[in-house]
């Protein structure tokens, strides 16, 4: 018997409210179909499953608030009959040791206990719990909030936990904005290519020789990655901002990125994010340069080790050699995890962002 | 199509990238990514946007050239 657990999509949720279900027992799943939509503090996602089989019994309803991991739904797998399965686990809410007092509090408020943190001996829920997480759930959270509190806990939990060091680097883009120019000049309107496109593309490549800056922290140990999976900073336009990944980004002809870029854009700000695209980057770039900053100081999202920030691409004075010129520029900033990479390691990764930002047409 | 409904046509396209926008707000005069919060992807979707809705390649050199709403309106008006 399988079971479908409710998946961490991001370092800053500890919940999630089902909406609904995509499947219903009987249906039959492969890796990568979606089965449900989670809506987490920060957007409506689409959650993934990940093994093949029969959905045989959906043990959440919609409408309930659950905990990261809590058995949402039980599957046969391939070939497995309903009646050789192991007796049916509960959902944890009914595992978990609750009190009768508190249990009963829970119904009077109509508090989901799967959602609520026990404190009790043993982590029992006690009535206490069950006070204090009412009005704690995201329906009756107001959602700019509660995304706000997110992102402030998952990046307390970065500053406090990851020894971060900071790198910047002046890199002319000249070329890179000369080389997009013509190119864009023989593209259909719908065909161009934004210069965040090239920037991404230049880390995926860049990173292909820092696996200490691509990776992620699993059960203490750093997990470096063999695919560049790229978080993409997107700021929604309520407030807020999700990082999604763009999979294996260094693999991607800059076509296929730059649709994968607009795509996941239009999504995230229409809250139809996927759980892979939440749960699986390796590194996140974020871009800033639209609003004008010179600079970006990114802080490192947790699990992962290094982000890269991009200011504006704009004119500034540029020296070659003796002879001092106007040229475009940007300043590239590399916030990394000490306890994975040093300072070196860094210096390297900029500089060989800077060369890949020099060859625009190998991009 | 005269100058009133290309401005419709136009406000219509922005309003499908930055559902908050206040029409009455808006400044005519003024580049519109001041006052409108709209990175490099919403302006190059509204572009292509305004494209398919006049049918029309705007090549991206004109780009400059369309930075306020009055701009736009007169850049499209000539050539619809």
């Amino acid at each position: 018997m399988i079971e479908f657990r409710l998946p961490s999509l991001g370092a800053d949720m500890d919940e999630g409210k089902l909406l609904e279900w995509k499947v219903k027992p009987g249906d039959q799943v492969k890796r990568g179909d979606i089965v449900a939509v989670v809506d987490t503090s920060k957007a409506a996602v689409e959650v993934e499953i990940w093994q093949e089989g029969t959905v045989h019994e959906l043990l959440a309803a919609p409408g309930g608030t659950f905990r990261v991991g809590a058995v949402l739904a039980r599957l046969l797998a391939p070939g497995e009959k309903p009646g050789a399965a192991p007796a049916a686990p509960a959902v944890p809410a009914e595992r978990r040791k609750v009190s009768p007092a508190a249990r009963k509090r829970a119904e009077e408020l109509g508090v989901s206990l799967e959602a609520v943190p026990g404190t009790g001996p043993g982590g029992a829920v006690t009535v206490e719990d069950v006070e204090k997480a009412r009005g704690r759930g995201p329906e009756e959270k107001d959602k700019a909030a509660g995304m706000r509190k997110a992102i402030a806990a998952a990046m307390s939990r970065s500053k406090r936990e990851v020894p971060h060091y900071y790198l910047s680097e002046t890199i002319p883009m000249r070329r890179a904005s000369e080389w997009l120019t013509r190119e864009n000049a023989r593209r259909p309107m719908a065909s161009r290519l934004l210069m965040a496109a090239l920037q991404l593309k230049a880390v995926a490549l860049a990173l292909g020789d820092f696996p200490d800056l691509n990776g992620t922290w699993r059960e203490g140990v750093y997990r470096p990655s063999s695919a560049v999976h790229l978080g993409v900073a997107i700021s929604l336009r309520g407030g807020g901002l999700v990082a999604p990944a763009i999979h294996d980004a260094g693999r991607l002809a800059l076509d296929e990125l730059m649709k994968r870029l607009a795509d996941l854009v239009q999504r995230a700000r229409a809250g139809s994010l996927r759980s892979s695209e939440m749960s699986d980057p390796t590194i996140t770039v974020s871009n800033l340069g639209d609003t004008g900053v010179e600079a970006t100081f990114p802080v490192i999202y947790p699990p992962q080790a290094a982000i890269v920030g991009f200011g504006r691409v704009a004119p500034r004075p540029w020296a070659e050699g003796e002879t001092l010129r106007v040229a475009p520029t940007v300043v590239a900033s590399l916030a990394a995890d000490h306890r994975a990479s040093d300072g070196h390691r860094g210096a390297l990764f900029l500089a060989a962002l800077a060369r890949r930002l020099q060859e625009p047409e190998t991009l | 199509m005269n100058a009133a409904e290309i401005r419709g046509q136009v406000l219509a396209a922005l309003k499908r990238i930055a559902p908050e926008l206040e029409e009455g707000e808006l400044e005519p005069a003024r580049p519109l990514r001041d006052q409108v919060d709209l990175d490099s992807m919403d302006w190059l979707n509204f572009l292509v946007a305004l494209g398919e809705r006049f049918e029309l390649e705007i090549p991206e050199a004109d780009y400059a050239k369309l930075g306020t709403l009055d701009e736009l309106v007169a850049y499209l008006a000539a050539r619809c």
